[in-house]
């Protein structure tokens, strides 16, 4: 009855644990795999690897949109889809065009050439390979002008010039002259407007790249709708190991998701074992409960 | 220019750096309780949001796209590009429906303002109609309704393809059954109902599943950022 | 000039673009395209609405010093900072011609140095609460909840060791039970199924709803005008 009493007392304890405890345990499952800089790789799932062959499968100087529809907030997930995509846009030798539908997306565009465009692809040019259109107001709207007049509202790059100065803007006159947008998301507007406002009417291949937390709702979408698409940072690792398997030179480059996936591994495993024994204390308590 | 100078510095980086690392802690003490830290950081959080959302519009939107279209020869300091390019009359329009927006800061004519929210509404409307008609309705009964057995499989794979399919279908139809409430859940309708309900949880589980992966990959970001602050990594 | 003007401007603008689907040619198309363009333009003016509106309520807030009225001061101050440092381009290379949001301007140094750290930790603390309600309240108490407990278990384990080394040693006709094939089959499947029944659900009310705004069935956002 001692026993039993202690083992009671113990199962109570942990039902009531002070919520600051769990947040150190997490705290410290993120921290220590990012000291000790564990990193673990994601085979790619059949979703994510159908994006990355029909970028593959696209000819050289295709023309893909890359829109940047996330802000600081969703950047440790987006960011690295944005880079292991680019690498492989480049690495076939694809005309890249960055825009946003999101206020701080253009920031994160601006952050991908600073960081790897300029530092990994020098020889790209400006305006012939890749081009900054920055953001516009509008959300669904915006894509609603660009499907029928892209120049209705992009009329300059983002620092201001005329885009009739850009090679590479020629022949651009609707959504409908890429061979492929990506709608990079974290919400609204985001990757779901791109296949309403742009896919579905407009006939154009639709790929994305979203948070987590929206990547099961964009399921139904796919395969008829969308081309494929990378859900959270799993996704993004699931493209790098694809751009590896392909181009092992990017074994050291691109490795910002994997690397990131090893405290996600481990903090998945410190809430798996939360789970696991707060359903231990519920079922104790219950059987306690049903006993007395 | 002298700006320039400044702020691009090595010690205005660093300050920068810090800066960013306080205001990163100062949001991280709300986790032991409410403060007057995380409060202070919380408000400047919205002050400058709605500063930067404000001027971001303003310079990509609403100088290329309004006042170069309607003042082009006025934009010389601003957009040059603009400069030469006939003037397009009929942006007057959106610039009177937006003025006309703002009249809601003002109470008294404060009602003005719905002529630009009907249009906002309309347009709203009018889009959503035809798009969700066609991409979240149309489409989505076309892409259940797909040939159960896909020619050129193996056994294995066409039976589990079958079974999938049969889940596909069998799962959408109970689920939307669920959500019709014009009838009572009894007898089979309350049977399949049921089956909806337990379709629903798959559903909510794997976005449960989702969000605590995302959450996650967050806050790996943040503690990267500290990481680096407190080895000076990023000073 | 209250509800009869808002409820024709509805109408025929959300007429028009219905129009402009089934007929792609003038007037219909350039009223799709020119209305779009007008929709883009006026969404920054419902950020300068949004601006106005937030400086109106914290400066009232300072004024009547209600409670915590001095975190007001920091919310004006803020604001005031970041738009004075873009609209006036302040350090930026170029002068008005100049990018707003060029390296070395004061716009782009309070971007990196307090937006982007502040808005990141604010959704980062979310997992926090995230891990502290997977322990308090995901419990297997009912059939249904035990179904959303493994759903959420099988995609949590996924791309963990534990995923992995718990069920590769099955046999190859049970592959389809190894985690990593269980997980891509449940997003894929029971996933696909439930969400696509909301999809559904949802595009059929958004429907009725327009069709309701654009009729002028539905006038709520007219507020009390809008009644009878």
């Amino acid at each position: 009855m001692a026993e039993e009493s202690k083992n009671v007392t113990f199962f109570e304890k942990l039902g009531t644990l002070d919520r600051r405890w769990i947040f150190l345990m997490i705290a410290l499952a993120v921290i220590i795999p990012l000291i000790m800089k564990y990193t673990t790789s994601i085979p790619t799932s059949p979703l994510v690897q159908r994006l990355f062959d029909k970028t593959e499968d696209l000819p050289p100087g295709s023309k893909i949109l890359m829109s940047f529809d996330y802000g600081p907030s969703t950047a440790p997930e987006n960011q690295p889809m944005a880079d292991a995509f680019t690498r492989h846009a480049f690495e076939k030798g694809h005309r890249v065009y960055l825009m946003a539908l999101w206020p701080t997306g253009a920031r994160q565009s601006l952050q991908l050439i600073d960081e790897l465009i300029n530092v990994e692809f020098p020889e790209k040019g400006y305006g012939t390979d890749y081009i900054h259109l920055g953001y516009k107001a509008g959300n669904q709207g915006l894509i609603n002008t660009l499907l029928s007049d892209f120049t209705a509202m992009y009329t300059t790059d983002i620092e201001g010039t005329s885009i009739d100065e850009f090679p590479m803007m020629e022949g651009i006159r609707t959504l409908r002259d890429f061979d492929l947008i990506l709608g990079l998301g974290s919400g609204f507007p985001g990757t779901k407007e791109w296949v309403q406002f742009a896919g579905d009417p407009g006939d154009i291949p639709v790929g994305g790249g979203t948070t987590a937390v929206m990547a099961p709702l964009l399921y139904p979408y796919y395969p008829k709708q969308m081309v494929g698409f990378l859900g959270g940072l799993q996704g993004a690792a699931e493209y790098e190991y694809a751009l590896i398997q392909a181009y092992p030179e990017y074994m050291q480059k691109s490795r910002l998701a994997s690397t990131s996936m090893g405290p996600q591994v481990t903090a998945h495993l410190v809430i798996v074992a939360f789970i696991i024994i707060g359903n231990i204390t519920f079922l104790v308590e219950r059987s306690r409960r049903k006993r007395y | 220019m002298e700006g320039q100078a400044i702020l691009t510095t090595p010690l205005a980086n660093t300050i920068g750096v810090w800066i960013g690392a306080f205001l990163t802690l100062m949001i991280f003490s709300f986790l032991y309780r409410d403060n007057p830290f995380y409060k202070f950081a919380e408000h400047l959080f919205v002050g400058i949001s709605a500063a930067y959302w404000m001027t971001v519009a303003f310079w990509t939107t609403l100088i290329p796209n309004l006042f170069a279209r309607l003042w082009p020869s006025h934009m010389g300091g601003v957009l040059p590009s603009a400069v030469g390019n006939e003037r397009e009359w009929q942006y007057v329009i959106p610039l009177v429906l937006g003025l006309i927006l703002l009249t809601r800061l003002v109470s008294r004519i404060a009602w003005f303002s719905r002529w630009a929210m009907a249009f906002v509404i309309g347009f709203a409307a009018g889009t959503n109609f035809t798009r969700y008609l066609q991409s979240d309705f149309v489409s989505q009964i076309q892409s259940t309704m797909v040939p159960l057995y896909e020619p050129g499989a193996g056994v294995g794979a066409a039976i589990g393809g079958i079974f999938s399919q049969l889940v596909i279908v069998g799962g959408v139809i109970c689920a939307i059954i669920y959500f019709y409430f014009s009838k009572e859940h009894k007898g089979g309708f309350g049977k399949a109902a049921r089956v909806g309900i337990w379709v629903l949880m798959a559903a909510f589980g794997a976005s449960f599943g989702y969000t605590v992966m995302a959450r996650i990959s967050l806050l790996t970001g943040r503690m990267s950022y500290l990481i680096q602050w407190v080895s000076g990594a990023n000073w | 000039m209250k509800r009869t003007i808002p409820l024709m401007i509805t109408f025929i603008v959300g007429i028009s673009l219905i129009l402009a689907i089934f007929i792609p040619h003038d007037p219909f198309h350039g009223l799709d395209s020119n209305f779009s363009i007008f929709y883009d333009v006026i969404a920054v003016f419902a950020f300068i609405l949004g601006g106005g509106n937030l400086l109106k309520v914290h400066l009232r807030k300072i004024q009547d010093k209600r409670l915590d009225w001095k975190y007001s001061i920091v919310t004006v101050s803020g604001f005031g900072l970041m738009l004075g440092a873009g609209l006036l381009k302040i350090g930026v290379d170029g002068g008005w011609s100049g990018d707003y949001q060029g390296a070395g301007g004061l716009f782009n140094y309070l971007y990196d140095a307090a937006f982007q750290p502040l808005q990141a930790t604010m959704f980062s603390l979310l997992a926090f609460f995230v891990a502290s309600a997977s322990y308090r309240a995901f419990r297997a108490k009912t059939r249904e909840a035990t179904i959303l407990l493994v759903a959420a278990f099988i995609i949590l384990i996924r791309p963990t060791p534990l995923g992995y080394y718990l069920t590769f040693w099955l046999p190859k006709p049970l592959q389809f039970l190894h985690i990593p094939n269980l997980s891509t089959w449940v997003l894929s499947v029971p996933n696909m199924a439930g969400q696509r029944a909301i999809m559904i659900g949802i595009a059929l009310g958004i429907v009725s709803t327009s069709l309701r705004l654009i009729l002028g069935i539905e006038r709520s956002y007219l507020g009390s005008e809008g009644k009878g």
